[in-house]
C-alpha cells in the first residue's frame, strides 16, 4: 500500500520496490531511491527533531546537503550509531533504523522545551554572560550541564568496526558538481581525451534538474538528458564519475579533498566494502559547478515543521513523488517559488495562497499560477506561522502594516532567493565580489587554476549556464593538452530562470520586533539576536558571528549567512560589502574522522620497529617499552619477580658476572671519505684527526647555539671511515643535521654519510666475564687488554659472520658491543647467550641499562639534558677540543649567558634517607621554609633505586651545582620535604678500575 | 598540499616529500669562533620572517635528500621558484613586477 502522501504518477521512483524502516521505534514503508526525508514525508511525518538551544520542534527545511534541522541518529548496531546524519541526504535502505535527537523523553513532549519559554536567558552572547559567576560554578555546574545539553546526537561508545579507504587521483579537469553546468563542462572536456573527474554529492546526478520540471535539453526532459549524459560519460575510459561524493576542501594548487560515501546507503554493506573513501585529487584545472542554495524567509515561527524551502517541496514532488502537504501556502520574494506552487497544484495539492512581498511582479510563472486559479497576494508578508508540532496556519498582512488575515495551511513553501555556493571558490582563496544589483556575492578574483560556472557564478538561466559551463570545460581541457575535437554542445530548448529576492528579516521581524524569526535554524539564532549583537558593540560580521553563533553550526550557515549579514548591515547602517562576508572553511559538509584517518589506525597508526632479538626476548618473557617507534626489552622478570626485583637482579648480576643487552636501536651512521676526519672535527666538539684507526672516542655534538644535541661513541675503522653511534631517538635528526652541514656549509668536503642503524644488530656484553663470554666465538681478533684496550674497535668474525667488535662500556664494567649484520643478530645473540649461561650471566633490559649507567654518572642526552645544557654544565668539558678553531657550536659556547656563573650544572644527589627514591622532574630548593612560590634552583633528571649501592641515587641539574658539593638541599613533595645531599655523579667505582676488571 | 619543484630531481613533487629547513642565505662565517656577539646574534637568532617573498631552504628528504633553496610568498603560500643550494639569490623573480 502506498504511503499517504505519495502521489501516484509523480516522481521517478519505482513504486514496486519498497523498503521498510523505523523512526523512533515506529515502522514505516518507503521506496527504494527515497532519502529518509522523502520517505518520512511520504508518510506525513514532518516533526523529526528538536532544536539545539530552545528545543523547538523542527522538520525538514531542505531536500539536500544544506539541511540544518533534520538531523537524526542512524543505528545499524551497537558500534554503528551515527549521530547528526542529515535525513535529507541519508538514502533509505530496507531495515534502516533512525532516531530523533535532542529530545527527552519524547519528540512530541520534550522537557528541554522549557528553554523556549525561558529564551530571554539564552539570547545572543548568553554563553559569555550567563555562565561567568560565581567562578566555582563553571567547573561544578555550568560546564557539565552545557556539555550534557550540547551536541545533538549520541556518540557510539564502541570502536568503529568499519574501514575507510583512501585514494590519490590526478586529472586534467576536475568538475565539482553534477548539475546541468557540471555535466556540460564534463562533456566538453571529456571529448578531448583528457582525464576528467566529475563528482556530485547526491546519489543521482542532475542537481536542480531533479526538480526543474520546465527544463528541456536536446529535445528531452532535463533530468533525462542528465541521466543520458552521465551514462555516456561513465562509458568513457578517460572519465571517472563519482556520485555520493562531496568535495569538502579546496587546498593549495588545485588539491581537492573529496569524500565518497561508499556503503551508507546499503542494507548489508559487507566487510569488503569501505564505508567511505577519501579522494585526494590533484587537478590541472578545476571547474566549480556547485550551484546555488535557496534561502528561507525570515519571519516569526518560520521554523515550524512544515515550513520549508520551495525548491525542497518541488524536489520531493518531482523526484520522489511526495507531496509535503495537502493545503500549502507559499511565501516568496522571487519567482522560483511560483514554479513550486504550479507543480504542486498540477499534482492535485491545494495551494491556499501565494504571498509575494513584491509589489507588482510580472512574468510567465506568475501568469501561469494565476491561470491555474491560485490566489496571489502582492505586497504582503507572512508575519507569523501558527501550530507547534506542525504548521497549521499563516498570518498575512500588508507589508507596510494593516489588517491581518489568517490562512489555514499544513505547509509553507518559502523562497527569499538563491545564494550562489561560493564555498569551494572561497576555500581556494579566491576573493568574492558583491554584485550590488543582484545582492549576492559571486566569484571575483581567482587565486588558483579554477573557474566557476552556472548558478555558483551568479549566472542565471539554463541556457546561459550551459553555454558558460560548456565553454569552460572546453577551455580547461584545451589548456591542459586536450585534442581540438569538438562535441555537440547541449542545446537548451526550455529552461527556468530566476534571480533576485530579498536578504534579511521580512516585515514583522524587522527592527524593534522580538519575534522568533530564525536566521540560523541549527544554532537557534534569530533576527533579534543579530540586532542585539550589533547593539552590544559587535560591528564586524566575524564578531557578530561568534557572539551569536550564527553560521557556526555544522551546516556552516549555508542558508543563514547572507540573512545574518544583511540584518547586521541594516542595523549598522552600512552597505553589505563593508560589513564583510565571513570566511568559508573546509569542510563544506561534515566529514567523518574515519575518512580522514583511513587505514592509519590501530596497528597501522604508526610503524613499529623491532630489533633482531625481539622474538627471543619475547620468548624469555621480557616486558617491552616503547622508545620512539622501537619496542625495547624493558626487563626480563623471572617467575615471581616484579619489575623492581627483576631490575635489581639484572643490575647486580651484570656487575658480578655479566649481562647481555640489545643495543641495536642506537643510531648508527657511517662517515666515509677522504675528508671524513675533517668532517668529524666540524660536527663534534672532540678532536678526531689524531684518533688512531681501531680506537674509539666518546663524541659530543652541539647545535650552533652551544647546547648539547647528541652524543655517542665513535670508532675509527680506517683513516677514511668512522662508525658513529647516536642516541636511539636522535638517529634521524643527527643524520639530517650532518647532511645539512655537509651539503650546505661544508660542501667542499669529500664525505659520504650512510645510515646503518638497521644494517647492524648490536649486542652489548658487559661485566667482568664479558670477554670470557665472547672470546670463544670470535675469530681473527686478539681480545687481550694489550691488543684491544678499552675504547677500541676491531673487525673480524663472530660465529662465522662479520663483526665490528667494540670494546666500550655504558655500565662502567669491562664491556663489549658486538655489531653483526642484523640478519644474524638473533643467531649470534643465542650463541652469546649460551656462552653467558655457562658463567651465570643475565639478559638485561633498558631499565637496568639506565640504572647501571646512572651508577656511573653517564648521562642520557634528552633525559639529563634538555636542549639548554652545555658540555660544561654536564661536566663534559674534557670532551671539547680546546685547540680547535672550528666546530658547530664553538661560537655559541662562549655566548655571555653560557659562560656566566650560576648556571645549572649536573650533579649527583643522595637522599638523607637512603630508602627514599626521588621523583624524576622533582624541583629542588635551597630553603624549604621560604614562602610559596619558592625559588627553585634545579630539578632531578634521573633517579633510581641502586641495588648495587644499597641505596637510592639521583642525578640533577642544580644552579651552581659543582660549588655545592656536600650541601644539603631540599625537594618539596606533596607528602613532605625530602632532604638530599649534593654529591659527585659517580656512585660506583669512582676510579674506573672495573673497566679492566 | 603544495607541489614543490626539486631543482635536483627537476620535477614537481608533493609537499609530503619535503621538509622546510629555515631561512636561506644565512651564511655561517668561515671564522665563526672570532665573531662578535652582535654578528653571532644576527647569524643565529635574527630572521627576516617577512610578509611576502621569503627565501628559504627546503630538503627533499623523502626523495633525493638534497637541500635546496626556494622563493616562496608567505601570504599566498605559493612557491615562486626553487634553485640549488649554493646558487646566489636570484636577481629577478619570475613574474615579479620589475
Ligand atoms: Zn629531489
Amino acid at each position: 500500500m502506498s504511503a499517504a502522501f505519495r502521489i501516484s504518477g509523480a516522481g521517478r521512483l519505482s513504486q514496486a520496490k519498497t523498503a521498510s524502516f523505523s523512526f523512533d521505534d515506529k515502522s514505516y514503508t518507503g521506496i527504494e531511491g527515497d532519502t529518509l526525508a522523502s520517505a518520512l514525508l511520504a508518510n506525513g511525518v514532518h516533526l523529526v527533531g528538536r532544536s539545539f538551544k530552545y528545543h523547538r520542534p523542527r522538520g525538514f527545511l531542505s531536500a539536500g546537503a544544506e539541511e540544518p534541522n533534520a538531523l537524526v541518529q542512524i543505528v545499524r548496531d551497537d558500534a554503528r550509531k551515527t549521530p547528526n546524519v542529515r535525513a535529507t541526504v541519508q538514502e533509505l535502505y530496507d531495515g534502516l533504523t533512525a532516531n530523533s535527537q535532542n529530545r527527552w523523553p519524547s519528540l512530541a513532549f520534550d522537557v528541554g522545551a522549557v528553554n523556549d519559554i525561558a529564551s530571554p536567558l539564552f539570547s545572543a552572547g548568553f554563553y559569555y554572560k550567563t555562565f561567568m559567576w560565581p567562578k566555582w560554578a563553571w567547573r561544578d555546574l555550568y560546564e557539565p550541564k552545557i556539555r550534557a545539553a550540547a551536541g545533538l546526537g549520541v556518540s557510539p561508545d564502541k570502536p568503529d568496526p568499519d574501514h575507510y579507504a583512501a585514494r590519490y587521483a590526478h586529472c586534467e579537469v576536475l568538475v565539482l558538481g553534477g548539475g546541468a553546468a557540471g555535466i556540460a563542462a564534463a562533456l566538453a572536456a571529456a571529448e578531448t581525451g583528457v582525464r576528467v573527474i566529475l563528482a556530485d554529492e547526491q546519489a543521482e546526478f542532475g542537481g536542480s534538474l531533479r526538480f526543474e520540471s520546465g527544463a528541456r535539453i536536446d529535445g528531452q526532459d532535463g533530468y533525462a538528458w542528465a541521466r543520458a549524459a552521465i551514462a555516456k560519460l561513465k562509458a568513457m575510459g578517460n572519465v571517472r564519475v563519482l556520485s555520493r561524493t562531496t568535495a569538502f576542501g579546496y587546498y593549495a594548487q588545485n588539491f581537492v579533498g573529496l569524500v565518497e560515501r561508499v556503503s551508507d546507503h546499503l542494507k548489508n554493506p559487507g566487510r569488503e566494502l569501505a564505508r567511505e573513501r577519501l579522494w585526494q585529487v590533484r587537478a590541472k584545472r578545476v571547474v566549480i559547478a556547485t550551484g546555488a542554495i535557496e534561502r528561507h524567509m525570515v519571519f516569526a515561527n518560520n521554523d515550524r515543521p512544515g515550513v520549508m524551502l520551495a525548491s525542497a517541496a518541488r524536489t520531493y514532488l518531482n523526484h520522489y513523488g511526495v507531496a509535503v502537504g495537502r493545503n500549502v501556502g507559499v511565501y516568496t520574494a522571487n519567482d522560483s517559488a511560483y514554479a513550486a506552487a504550479i507543480d504542486l497544484n498540477k499534482a492535485g495539492v491545494n495551494v491556499a495562497a501565494i504571498v509575494d512581498l513584491r509589489d507588482n511582479p510580472a512574468g510567465p510563472v506568475i501568469d501561469e499560477a494565476r491561470a491555474l486559479g491560485i490566489e496571489i497576494n502582492f505586497g504582503r508578508a507572512v508575519v507569523s506561522a501558527s501550530g507547534k508540532l506542525r504548521v497549521s496556519s499563516m498570518t498575512v498582512q500588508p507589508k507596510n502594516g494593516g489588517g491581518e488575515r489568517t490562512i489555514p495551511v499544513d505547509a509553507i513553501l518559502m523562497s527569499a532567493g538563491w545564494t550562489p555556493s561560493v564555498h569551494l571558490f572561497s576555500q581556494s582563496r579566491g576573493k568574492v565580489a558583491f554584485n550590488d544589483e543582484t545582492k549576492r556575492f559571486v566569484p571575483g578574483t581567482y587565486a588558483q587554476d579554477c573557474v566557476s560556472v552556472g548558478a555558483c557564478n551568479g549566472t542565471d538561466g539554463l541556457d546561459a549556464t550551459i553555454d558558460e559551463a560548456y565553454a569552460a570545460g572546453a577551455k580547461a581541457s584545451k589548456d591542459t593538452g586536450g585534442s581540438a575535437r569538438k562535441s555537440a554542445k547541449p542545446k537548451v530548448d526550455a529552461g527556468e530562470s530566476w534571480s533576485r529576492g530579498m536578504l534579511g528579516a521580512a516585515p514583522g521581524a524587522g527592527p524593534g520586533t522580538t519575534v522568533k524569526a530564525f536566521v540560523d535554524f541549527q544554532n537557534d539564532v534569530t533576527a533579534k539576536d543579530i540586532r542585539q549583537a550589533v547593539h552590544e558593540g559587535m560591528h564586524s560580521i566575524e564578531h557578530v558571528k561568534r557572539f551569536t553563533t550564527n553560521g557556526m553550526a555544522t551546516d556552516q550557515g549555508k542558508t543563514s549567512n547572507m540573512h545574518g549579514l544583511a540584518i547586521a548591515a541594516e542595523e549598522l547602517g552600512k552597505p553589505i560589502p563593508q560589513v564583510g562576508l565571513t570566511t568559508f572553511r573546509a569542510p563544506y559538509t561534515p566529514v567523518t574522522f574515519g575518512s580522514i584517518v583511513g587505514h592509519a589506525r590501530g596497528a597501522l597508526f604508526d610503524p613499529t620497529r623491532r630489533t633482531a632479538t625481539h622474538g627471543w626476548a619475547a620468548s624469555q618473557g621480557a616486558v617491552f617499552e616503547d622508545v620512539g617507534h622501537w619496542k625495547r626489552a624493558w626487563y626480563f622478570p623471572k617467575a615471581g619477580e616484579d619489575m623492581h626485583k627483576a631490575v635489581d637482579r639484572e643490575c647486580v648480576t651484570v656487575r658480578k658476572v655479566g649481562g647481555l643487552f640489545d643495543a641495536s636501536t642506537l643510531g648508527k651512521i657511517e662517515v666515509v671519505g677522504p675528508d671524513a676526519a675533517k668532517f668529524m672535527e666540524l660536527l663534534y666538539t672532540n678532536p678526531w684527526e689524531k684518533l688512531e684507526t681501531g680506537r674509539c672516542r666518546y663524541g659530543i655534538m652541539l647545535r650552533e647555539d652551544g647546547f648539547i644535541y647528541d652524543d655517542g661513541v665513535v670508532g675509527r675503522l680506517a683513516p677514511d671511515r668512522f662508525h658513529v653511534t647516536t642516541t636511539t631517538g636522535g638517529a634521524p635528526r643527527v643524520m639530517n643535521h650532518m647532511e645539512d652541514y655537509l651539503q650546505t656549509e661544508f660542501p667542499h668536503l669529500n664525505v659520504w654519510l650512510t645510515s646503518i642503524t638497521e644494517q647492524w644488530a648490536v649486542i652489548a656484553v658487559q661485566g667482568p666475564k664479558s670477554r670470557d663470554i665472547i672470546a670463544p666465538l670470535v675469530e681473527g681478533i686478539d681480545m687481550s687488554d694489550e691488543a684491544m684496550p678499552h675504547m677500541s674497535v676491531r673487525e673480524g668474525k663472530i660465529c662465522g659472520v662479520p663483526t665490528r667488535l667494540f670494546r666500550m662500556s655504558f655500565t662502567g664494567e669491562r664491556g663489549f658491543e658486538v655489531n653483526v649484520p642484523a640478519d644474524y643478530g638473533e643467531a649470534v645473540w643465542e650463541a652469546l647467550w649460551a656462552e653467558g649461561q655457562k658463567h651465570g650471566a643475565t639478559a638485561y633490559g633498558t631499565e637496568a641499562m639506565h640504572v647501571l649507567r646512572a651508577e656511573k654518572g653517564y648521562i642520557i642526552v634528552g633525559q639529563d639534558t634538555d636542549g639548554t645544557v652545555t658540555p660544561n654544565d654536564a661536566g663534559l668539558d674534557w670532551a671539547v677540543g680546546k685547540k680547535k678553531t672550528d666546530f658547530v657550536g664553538i661560537r655559541g659556547l662562549i655566548r655571555p649567558d653560557l659562560v656566566a656563573k650560576g648556571r645549572k650544572q649536573l650533579v649527583g644527589l643522595k637522599t638523607k634517607d637512603p630508602k627514599v627514591v626521588l621523583e624524576e622532574g622533582a624541583q629542588i630548593v635551597a630553603d624549604p621554609k621560604q614562602p610559596i612560590p619558592m625559588k627553585m634552583i634545579g630539578h632531578v633528571t634521573s633517579s633510581y633505586w641502586s641495588e648495587n649501592c644499597g641505596r637510592s641515587i639521583a642525578l640533577a641539574l642544580v644552579a651552581g651545582g659543582r660549588d655545592r658539593m656536600g650541601q644539603t638541599l631540599y625537594v618539596p613533595m606533596p607528602n613532605g620535604t625530602i632532604e638530599v645531599e649534593v654529591t659527585g655523579m659517580v656512585f660506583v667505582d669512582e676510579k674506573g678500575e672495573r673497566l679492566n676488571g | 598540499m603544495l607541489l614543490i619543484r626539486c631543482p635536483y630531481c627537476e620535477e614537481e613533487r608533493p609537499e609530503l616529500e619535503f621538509r622546510n629547513a629555515g631561512e636561506a642565505h644565512v651564511v655561517r662565517s668561515a671564522n665563526i669562533a672570532g665573531e662578535s656577539d652582535d654578528d653571532f646574534e644576527k647569524f643565529f637568532f635574527i630572521r627576516a620572517n617577512p610578509k611576502g617573498v621569503i627565501y628559504e631552504r627546503w630538503r627533499h628528504i623523502h626523495g633525493c635528500a638534497r637541500f635546496f633553496n626556494a622563493v616562496r610568498d608567505t601570504v599566498t603560500d605559493k612557491f615562486v621558484m626553487t634553485y640549488k643550494a649554493g646558487e646566489p639569490k636570484p636577481a629577478k623573480l619570475p613574474g615579479a613586477a620589475k
